[in-house]
């Protein structure tokens, strides 16, 4: 297995398969962290995660056409504004679905799941019948494409750098609300005890909506990022779906950290094996790792401490 | 498109002209078979399908959703095509053609279960559908069970044969033969990279492209690799291509992962017009998603592309942007779905008659010289007589064809030492 390569082709395979590792780990934590907040916050589990993704890169899509359209001169910027409307667009339906479906159902957690499906079934219908059944193609400007040379065997692609940097700035601002700004106490503090956190004041539906809008316009912006690497169609957001779930769950449902942990853990593992065998092996290699470490510990990697 | 637009689109077309069939007598003027001569139903139809005095129905079943529904869009619309325009011009002895649609959604047994609807609820005299060969596999036992007719539009594996399946896509060696010949002749290709969908198509490919390099090309193969169905990160793949220098990337990846695939590759630095790149899956419906940019320079082998250079296809080209708009694209197996319909009436004609048996009896030396991909002629064995071209990805999501087998190959879903 390691007998073909050099020694200093090895030490460029696990440098290369480390950035890939790490490119897959920002793509993991974009998708999964708008899930995680909430699921972990607020315990509802949307089916429909994928579906505002989509709807962040057809956002993507329709500004990269408006600007080569009528701003082409401003179009290696349009990205930016791109992914500020894709979090607007999905922040708002997010909004919009909480205030039409899921606050009637806090307390029975196990429906939401039933009715963020058929709404993510809708949203795919309505995709399909808005942009058609076909995948569009997201034009990137020049500058994001192409790679950056490192040393003669090392390139990295400058999308995964993009990727990355932006994983690391959305993750720094969630974590800033989530505890140190005074809406993000506010939510934790319906999260631990809503009554209690009602009776001094605090206004526990407006913290529901925004937290599951917060959560959707993070996956919006990852859905406009992930036009620079994946397809863009009406049922795209399925394909990111489970793995979402995936790091999820075996971070520990109620743990940003956790999240993180467990996006950096599966994106590593799943990387290096793929180098050394085949794409589907390491992805079944992946899941039978996960499940028996999941058998010996049902919460996650990381759970938070909470009486019972 | 929605459906409801595409059915929208099409009932004024046609009730106009019925319209306009039924204001103009002097329609049956014109030397095309009308209502009054069309033969006695008991005559052309001793099994018992869904034939009526003025009516047949037919199949159409492709995915609609799911991951296929990037590719199978085009073949749905060359059918309802070729459909209209067999009807414009009188029908299938005297009966015009109904069909009914039915939704695979990426999902082989659900396809079996649609088949078998098709024919045991519906009757319908045939059906044009599926494009994976799983979906295919799936349905053709359904298919001889039931004795149906399958029309199956997309370039495949080869090994397989049926009575009850007529093969309008190329097989094997029409297409993978073809392709590497010409790939090692005149870009020197000595050592290939396969990469590849995880499914039976693309492994099935594969062992044939790596006898025919390693056998008879005298090269080698530096590495294979194949990734579940939707895929969309090939980062690791893209690295190992990188240290192997493969002279070719030879690919079979299908659907949408084909857009992450190609935005990964030119993201990685690997420049299409310097590394040479063979695909046998990406078509100009795929560019669509891929977007030109990201797959200018590639070579693509099949048997038809939009840009091809004759009056059948610029005829075809222009009633299909006429029905599905301007900015629709063409691709491979779009054309060989167009082929269905028309095949299928022309085997009918001759028979004399809808049933299944005499229809397959029938089918061998059916000749359509109006193919927009030229000529075609279906051979014993089902499969048909075509020419294998290969084309270079342009930026305008174009392909510019560089080659074509001067004869049409004779389709060969057998060959010797490579099964």
């Amino acid at each position: 297995m390691f007998g073909d390569y050099s020694l200093g082709d090895l030490g460029a395979i696990f440098a290369m398969q480390g950035f890939a590792g790490l490119i897959l780990f920002s793509v993991y934590v974009l998708m999964a962290l708008g899930l995680a907040i909430i699921f972990g916050q607020m315990g509802v589990i949307n089916m429909a995660h994928g579906e505002f993704m989509i709807l962040g890169a057809y956002v993507t899509w329709m500004t990269s056409s408006f600007f080569q359209a009528y701003l082409p001169s401003l179009f290696s910027g349009y990205f930016f504004v791109a992914m500020i409307l894709a979090f607007i667009a999905s922040g708002s339906l997010g909004m919009l679905v909480e205030w039409g479906l899921i606050r009637f159902l806090y307390k029975r957690p196990l429906d939401t799941l039933l009715a963020t499906w058929g709404l993510s079934l809708i949203l795919q219908q309505a995709y399909r019948s808005i942009f058609g059944a076909r995948e569009v193609g997201v034009e990137l400007p020049q500058w994001m494409m192409g790679s950056k040379q490192v040393t003669d065997t090392i390139e990295v692609p400058i999308n995964g750098i993009f990727v990355m940097c932006l994983t690391v700035i959305i993750t720094i601002v969630v974590a800033w609300i989530m505890f140190k700004s005074r809406w993000g106490k506010q939510v934790r503090a319906v999260v631990q005890n809503r009554v209690m956190a009602g009776a001094v004041g605090i206004n526990t539906e407006k913290v529901d909506r925004y937290t599951f809008a917060l959560g959707c316009g993070i996956a919006g912006i990852a859905g406009s990022a992930f036009t620079m690497i994946g397809s863009t169609g009406p049922t795209s957001g399925q394909l990111y779906i489970v793995d979402t779930f995936l790091v999820v769950v075996f971070g520990g449902a109620a743990s940003l950290f956790g999240t993180i942990a467990s996006a950096f853990t599966i994106s590593q593992a799943q990387s290096t094996m793929e180098f050394f065998m085949s794409g589907s092996m390491a992805k079944v290699l992946t899941l039978l790792t996960i499940v028996a470490i999941l058998m010996i510990r049902p919460q996650g990697l990381f759970a938070l401490k909470v009486r019972k | 498109m929605s459906d409801e637009q595409k059915t929208g689109l099409h009932s004024p077309l046609r009730r106009k002209l019925l319209m306009g069939m039924a204001a103009l007598p002097a329609m049956s003027m014109l030397p095309r078979t009308s209502f009054a001569q069309a033969p006695a139903t008991a005559a052309v139809n001793t099994t018992g399908l869904a034939v009526t005095d003025t009516e047949v129905t037919v199949g159409i079943l492709h995915s609609v959703t799911g991951t296929m529904a990037i590719s199978e869009t085009g073949s749905v619309q060359a059918e309802k095509l070729a459909i209209e325009q067999i009807n414009a011009m009188g029908g299938v002895l005297g009966r015009k053609i109904k069909f009914i649609q039915e939704d695979g959604a990426s999902d082989w047994p659900t396809f079996a279960e649609k088949a078998k609807k098709l024919l045991v609820n519906d009757k319908v005299a045939a059906i044009m559908g599926c494009w994976t060969s799983a979906s295919r596999k799936a349905v053709l036992p359904v298919m001889e069970q039931y004795n149906g007719m399958l029309y199956y539009p997309t370039f495949y594996e080869g090994l397989e044969q049926s009575k009850n399946v007529i093969y309008t896509g190329q097989e094997a060696t029409q297409q993978i033969l073809a392709g590497l010949d010409w790939v090692s002749k005149t870009k020197n290709g000595k050592s290939f990279y396969l990469i590849g969908s995880d499914y039976i198509w693309p492994r099935t490919s594969m062992k044939i492209a790596r006898k025919h390099i390693e056998g008879k090309l005298g090269g080698k193969v530096s590495g294979e690799e194949y990734f579940p169905l939707g895929h969309t990160q090939f980062n690791s793949v893209i690295n190992k291509i990188k240290l192997t220098k493969p002279d070719v990337i030879y690919a079979a990846v299908v659907g949408g992962s084909n857009v992450a695939f190609y935005k990964q590759l030119k993201a990685a630095g690997i420049d299409l017009s310097k590394q040479t790149m063979l695909t046998i899956s990406v078509t100009e419906d795929e560019i669509d998603g891929i977007g030109g940019e990201n797959i200018a320079g590639a070579y693509a082998c099949m048997k038809y592309f939009q840009s091809l250079d004759n009056p059948n296809n610029k005829e075809f080209v222009a009633a299909f942007k006429k029905m599905w708009g301007e900015k629709t694209v063409i691709g491979d197996v779009t054309q060989a779905a167009y082929l269905g319909p028309w095949l299928w009436k022309m085997t009918v004609e001759k028979a004399g008659s809808f049933d299944i048996d005499k229809i397959a009896a029938a089918s061998a030396g059916i000749e359509f010289t109006k193919a927009p991909e030229g000529y075609v002629k279906i051979h014993p064995n089902h499969h048909l007589w075509s020419k294998a071209r290969v084309g270079q990805a342009q930026l305008d999501g174009q392909f510019k064809v560089v080659y074509e087998t001067p004869e049409l190959i004779e389709p060969d879903p057998f060959p010797k030492g490579y099964q």
